[in-house]
């Protein structure tokens, strides 16, 4: 798992690579939080472009990331979803609450 | 039904193992000759089935998960993953979607509701102090590896 960040304007984006599991799950929280601190952003943009596995350990990271963001009046959105994450995502309800772009681009538009 | 292969293993409760044990079972049953997504399918129910065993069947304590898989001649996937741990107190709440019992680890509470959604069949077993089996079954659609027109 690598786990890489950029920032635009008062979004944060980070791109996950490898797997997102239970194992990696609490690393990716602790870096996401540290680095939303670092750069004093407002929103997270999550690019699952290098991403190759994910099961609901990875949900239970985006709710609570979407917790924390909210609280603040910021927003995340995931982009680079592939079918079977959207399957996961269907499943679990998040895009009832989490807009997907299907790039960072787009995605920063609507930040 | 006549069993085709047959594979057990068993390792410590870490959460390392999740990885290894998920890439185990998809390329053992890829001897079926599933589709990408099947075999997606498979790996994530059972990386879900043995983070439940290695979080909530030994909790801080160390101890041993056991994971078979089993291919049938009706193009079946058998997966079971077994933990001597504590046990499922009440498994039909367990199994509802968003129920955790530690939701200050951010668990989902989605991890049986991905086991059956991914698989077409799950059994879950539990004695309290004894520990928890789950089984759970997929049929690969459009395997020929069994196809009697070969």
């Amino acid at each position: 798992m690598d786990v890489k960040y950029d920032k635009k304007t008062n979004s944060l984006i980070v791109t996950i690579q490898g797997d997102f599991d239970h194992h990696s799950s609490k690393r990716i929280r602790e870096l996401i939080e540290r680095n939303m601190r670092k750069f004093h952003a407002k929103n997270l943009v999550l690019d699952f472009k290098g991403l190759s596995f994910m099961d609901s350990s990875g949900i239970g990271v985006i709710i609570g990331r979407y917790r924390d963001i909210s609280i603040n009046g910021g927003k995340i959105v995931i982009v680079n979803v592939n079918n079977q994450f959207k399957r996961i995502f269907n499943i679990s309800g998040i895009q009832k609450i989490i807009d997907i772009y299907d790039d960072t681009e787009k995605a920063l538009k609507h930040m | 039904m006549k069993i085709l292969n047959e594979m057990k293993m068993e390792f410590l409760n870490k959460s390392e193992n999740e990885a290894f044990a998920r890439v185990v079972i998809a390329s053992f049953a890829s001897q079926l000759d599933p589709t990408l997504e099947e075999i997606t399918d498979i790996k994530t129910a059972v990386s879900e089935a043995v983070t439940n065993a290695i979080i909530h069947g030994y909790e801080n304590e160390v101890g041993y998960v056991r994971v078979e898989c089993r291919l049938y001649d009706d193009n079946r996937v058998e997966v079971e993953v077994v933990d001597k741990g504590h046990g499922i107190d009440d498994v039909e709440k367990a199994m509802q979607p968003l129920y955790t019992s530690k939701p200050e680890l951010e668990r989902s509470g989605m991890g049986f509701t991905v086991m059956e959604t991914f698989m077409d069949e799950i059994y879950v077993r539990s004695i309290l102090g004894k520990g928890t089996n789950i089984t759970m079954v997929k049929y690969i659609k459009d395997s020929k590896k069994n196809d009697s027109s070969e």
